[in-house]
């Protein structure tokens, strides 16, 4: 059993996390030890809260050159909504924060005009970017316009657009809404909290992990 | 944005009940088996409202919450009297994505802005229940529609936004399992103005009143209990574990005057009938993983 270490560090629903994890098969704790996220298979960043108050949560644990280490050595990684968001070099959100800088890029504010709501609260459907296909990696089975569930006032912009896996789209303007480059696999949405489509991508995970396929 | 539809589910003890008003609490049944249905038949998130928190304090609110969060990967909110960011804080780590915040709030509105900070915003949803008087004022109120407040709605939704709150959930209490409709104006002006998502609730009886409180009263999603726990009352076998022994549903079956004002509707059929009508909704069979 592959076993996956969810990163605590204060901020958000780490429980529904944990419950996916098992739900297909992993073997999930919860822990702010750098070595035990060293030991497991998989280390999952989720987070709800504020980009600046995240990345001070992790210094104070030492989990920043941690994370960092660890994502360099080919360990699988898998972001979740502000786990995704920390995975980049910098965020806009109140000021400008240095984030893991794992992926280059930044994190900026939806727009909130047009009469659209921030933050965005719901299902949204999610496709792949023209040309990439979904038949092997992540979100393979997930067919594309399915909608996931979404709660987010940010969204990443990354600097190389062939890791978009996933896009979605607020107002009309296209987002990244999962990126997957090597070991690193993010999401804007909430894969826990997106029914039967986002356990898929749970169980599709835990088979990559058993088949070496998220390591680099 | 999808319209999200949202079961209602008001808990008292091991049991789902539902009232008029906030008020006679009738018990229906086991909320863990409703729940499932609705994951099952499409429900975009669940809400749990603790009927007597306000009233007799926290008894087995955690185990409440829990329960439902271990197999329904949907999202989660849960109302039932929380005082403290403490208590925030225990409900969300047993398994709560959510708390709607009313009777704490009222009384510290400062609390709106500490835990937001402290938990997220999109984890804050300001609950305002209101009750629509004679001369058109709509005032909120607290304690399961107990207390009034002598606080506009319409003011506390504004201030709420500002303090913090990531979405607000809108109730007319006169409204409140009658299934005359939604209260349009309440819903409408706070919709329109605020600048985060409404939960329009209170009232809903019939395909027709949903839709309309989409239309016309700008709500971003809808949360609905009696419509929907009365089609499961009369469709869940009679032999399974959503009775329990408790459940009170002869009065369905023999089709009681209490259920006229209600059409019974299937989730599922709900979604697909709003969608019949132009609105944007996740489809019910996305639930089980088809697209």
């Amino acid at each position: 059993m592959a076993r996956a270490a969810i990163v605590e560090y204060g901020l958000g629903n780490l429980f529904s996390v944990q419950q996916a994890c098992e739900h297909v098969g992993l073997d999930a704790a919860i822990t702010d030890d750098p070595a035990a996220l060293a030991a497991a298979d998989v280390v999952v960043l989720p987070g709800v809260g504020a980009f600046a108050d995240a990345m001070a949560a992790l210094g104070e644990r030492d989990l920043v050159a941690a994370l960092q280490d660890l994502a360099a050595a080919g360990k699988p990684l898998v972001g979740i909504c502000l786990g995704l968001q920390l995975l980049m070099g910098e965020s806009h959100e109140f000021g400008t924060h240095a984030g893991l800088g794992l992926v280059p890029g930044t994190v900026e504010r939806l727009p909130g005009d047009k009469g659209l709501k921030v933050p965005q609260v719901g299902w949204r459907p999610v496709h792949p970017p023209a040309g990439r296909s979904w038949d092997d990696g992540p979100l393979a089975g997930v067919a594309p316009g399915t909608h996931l569930y979404f709660v987010h006032s940010y969204y990443v912009r990354p600097e190389d657009p062939s890791v978009v896996l996933a896009q979605s789209d607020f107002g009309g303007q296209d987002f990244c809404a999962a990126l997957w480059r090597g070991n690193l696999f993010a999401c804007q949405f909430h894969p826990e909290r997106s029914a039967e489509p986002g356990l898929r991508i749970y169980r599709t995970i835990a088979a990559m992990l058993d088949q070496g396929a998220l390591h680099e | 944005m999808t319209v999200r539809i949202i079961p209602r589910l008001e808990i008292k003890g091991p049991n789902l009940v539902k009232g008029i008003r906030f008020e006679g609490l009738r018990v229906l049944g086991r909320p863990e088996a409703f729940a499932r249905a609705y994951y099952a038949a499409g429900a975009d998130e669940l809400i749990y409202v603790d009927a007597v928190a306000s009233l007799y304090g926290r008894n087995s609110l955690l185990d409440m919450v829990s329960r439902p969060a271990r197999d329904l990967y949907v999202p989660l909110t849960v109302a039932s009297g929380l005082l403290t960011l403490d208590d925030i804080r225990d409900v969300l780590r047993a398994g709560a994505d959510k708390v709607a915040l009313n009777t704490a709030v009222v009384k510290d509105p400062e609390l709106i802005r500490q835990a937001s900070r402290k938990f997220g915003s999109s984890t804050i949803v300001v609950s305002i229940e209101a009750i629509r008087h004679p001369d058109g004022r709509y005032e909120a109120y607290t304690d399961f529609g107990r207390e009034s407040t002598g606080v506009d709605a319409f003011e506390w939704a504004d201030r709420a936004v500002d303090l913090g709150a990531g979405e607000l959930l809108v109730t007319a209490i006169d409204r409140d399992g009658t299934g005359a409709g939604f209260d349009l104006d309440l819903t409408g002006r706070i919709a329109r103005a605020a600048p985060v998502p409404v939960i329009a609730g209170g009232g809903g009886g019939s395909v027709d009143q949903v839709a309309a409180v989409v239309a016309e009263g700008a709500a971003d999603a809808v949360s609905l209990a009696t419509m929907l726990h009365y089609h499961l009352a009369l469709t869940l076998p009679l032999d399974g574990d959503a009775f329990g022994d408790e459940g009170n549903i002869e009065f369905l079956r023999r089709g009681g005057g209490a259920t006229r004002r209600f059409a019974p509707t299937d989730l599922a059929a709900l979604k697909a009938d709003l969608m019949s009508r132009g609105l944007d909704l996740r489809p019910a069979a996305e639930a089980a993983g088809a697209a």
